[in-house]
């Protein structure tokens, strides 16, 4: 009776959250209610039995990359009433193609539970962190290390564009 | 189970407790330390030693007249100071003071929440304090405000990723996440017979790094420089006036708090001294247990003012290369090291 509760108060918390971060003007409060999604969002995790999921999520999206996204739009200084132009044709496109990929993936699930397809239930091995860890860097080490490699070179490729767009702007002065 | 629930109130008031009451204190000693180190007298006429300056201070910051200016972004503006404290109050869950206690026949535990990835969700609260800052500056609308939070947003993320590294290397030997697992490991034997077994002996370069990470961390001099009142009038809490100011203030000291306790906690044996006999009755247990710990933050809270009246700001491009070119690498070879050595059996 508590879990529906803490799940429905969460729940409701990300729905709202998610829709302030689409449709408030201000991006410094659309930052902050993506901040109070994933927050929520960790907070269902626990519910599920996956703590070191909710804890990732939190030191990971809320603690460092959405930090740096609040950094860039305060250096960028994105106005703070920006009109809204209503988006483009290819804007208007994207969204509903992911409309589209999301109801179909919110059917099949449905229909799968419909039809009787079994959904395994989270194990220890997805959610424990030494399973999880073990598997990290024993089965999926390959995946693992590419993604690292993505990372770096998307580090380097991001440094090498600063700089070069600091070199013109000196030669033009 | 109205045991464990009186006991979880218990230790969940206790720290509460203790962290409220950390601010004051630490202001008095701060000041009076300040004036020892420059050979002044310090606030030493309300009360005896000036003991009772604090509560006179706050009972200020309470009556003062409480100012919005008139074109700050009001609900982030209420909300930054709101989230000073919440950081702070939240880590102490996973520090444990304790070992495990038999309290009316049930089995209790001398830490709030007994999770298994501790430090991680220590790390994962700890990360949240940058949103203070930055949010306080955005909301002042005031370019002093502004570039004082874009300083701390820099400088927390540089120097969270160096604090991290060494926290994992302090944790390799150990095996484990949990803070009561690392307490354990560290009263188990000695160093060459004689230092007891504690983390600080062989990682001593883990431990600096974490060291000066934890001074940027918590924004104290020498790495004040979102609050660098010299160039910037007082940073992100410029706009800040009566009791939203002493939030912020509040915050810093709760921090440095926090960051004591983890670092006495991973380096230095957390509440356990060796030669001291934790069994007995429950309340001695937790009362030594407790008073151990405690020593061990204080002592740090005091080579915190002691490092501040003696060293001067550094620059902030200075600030950024120490964290990205010394200390990054220093704490990725401790990794590195402290990984080699346990795989190995030395450790």
């Amino acid at each position: 009776m508590i879990e529906i509760g803490v799940f429905a108060l969460f729940a409701a918390l990300a729905l709202v959250s998610a829709i302030v971060v689409v449709s408030h003007r201000n991006p410094v409060y659309s930052v902050m209610s993506l901040v109070v999604t994933l927050l929520s969002l960790a907070a269902l995790f626990v519910l599920l039995g996956a703590p070191l999921l909710a804890v990732l999520q939190v030191l990971v999206y809320t603690g460092a990359i959405l930090v740096l996204f609040l950094f860039v739009i305060m250096l960028l200084n994105v106005g703070r009433e920006t009109p809204s132009g209503g988006g483009g044709r290819g804007q208007k496109l994207g969204a509903v193609l992911t409309a589209a990929l999301f109801a179909a993936i919110l059917g099949a699930l449905l229909w799968g539970r419909f039809v009787g397809i079994e959904m395994p239930p989270l194990t220890e091995e997805y959610v424990e962190l030494q399973p999880v860890a073990r598997a990290l860097l024993s089965k999926y080490l390959l995946p693992f290390e590419m993604v690292g490699l993505l990372l770096l070179a998307a580090v380097i490729a991001a440094t090498v564009l600063a700089r070069r767009a600091e070199k013109t702007g000196g030669e033009r002065t | 189970m109205t045991i464990a629930f009186a006991a979880m109130l218990a230790k969940i008031g206790l720290w509460v407790a203790v962290l409220l009451n950390v601010t004051p204190v630490m202001v008095w000693v701060e000041r009076r330390g300040s004036a020892l180190i420059q050979d002044r007298l310090g606030p030493n006429r309300v009360g005896p030693l000036g003991l009772f300056q604090s509560l006179a201070d706050a009972v200020k910051f309470l009556f003062k007249e409480d100012l919005t200016p008139s074109e700050v972004d009001k609900p982030l503006y209420y909300l930054a100071p709101a989230l000073a404290v919440v950081p702070a109050l939240t880590t102490f869950a996973v520090l444990p003071f304790g070992p495990e206690v038999q309290i009316g026949g049930e089995s209790v535990k001398l830490l709030v929440a007994d999770v298994d990835s501790g430090v991680l969700l220590f790390l994962a609260l700890a990360s949240l304090g940058v949103y203070t800052l930055v949010l306080a500056g955005y909301s002042s609308n005031n370019k002093y405000s502004l570039l004082g939070s874009v300083r701390a947003a820099a400088q927390m993320i540089s120097y969270e990723l160096a604090l991290t590294l060494s926290v994992v290397a302090a944790l390799v030997p150990v095996g484990s996440l949990r803070l009561d697992d690392l307490v354990l490991y560290q009263q188990q034997g000695s160093w060459l017979g004689f230092l007891p077994h504690w983390n600080v002996f062989p990682q001593f370069i883990g431990f600096l790094v974490f060291l000066v990470a934890a001074f940027a961390e918590t924004n104290r001099l020498p790495f004040d420089l979102p609050e660098a009142e010299s160039e910037l009038v007082a940073g992100y809490h410029t706009e800040y006036s009566s009791m939203k100011f002493a939030l912020f203030f509040m915050g810093e000291y709760m921090s440095m708090a926090t960051l004591s306790a983890l670092g006495a906690t991973l380096y230095f044996g957390g509440w356990h001294f060796p030669g001291i006999d934790y069994t007995g009755h429950w309340a001695i247990v937790a009362a030594k247990g407790f008073s151990v710990l405690l020593a061990k933050i204080v002592a740090f809270l005091l080579l915190f003012v002691w490092v501040r009246w003696t060293f001067p700001r550094f620059r902030f491009d200075q600030l950024l290369r120490l964290g990205w070119k010394v200390l990054l690498p220093l704490a990725l070879l401790n990794l590195v090291v402290i990984a080699a050595l346990t795989v190995g059996g030395v450790l």
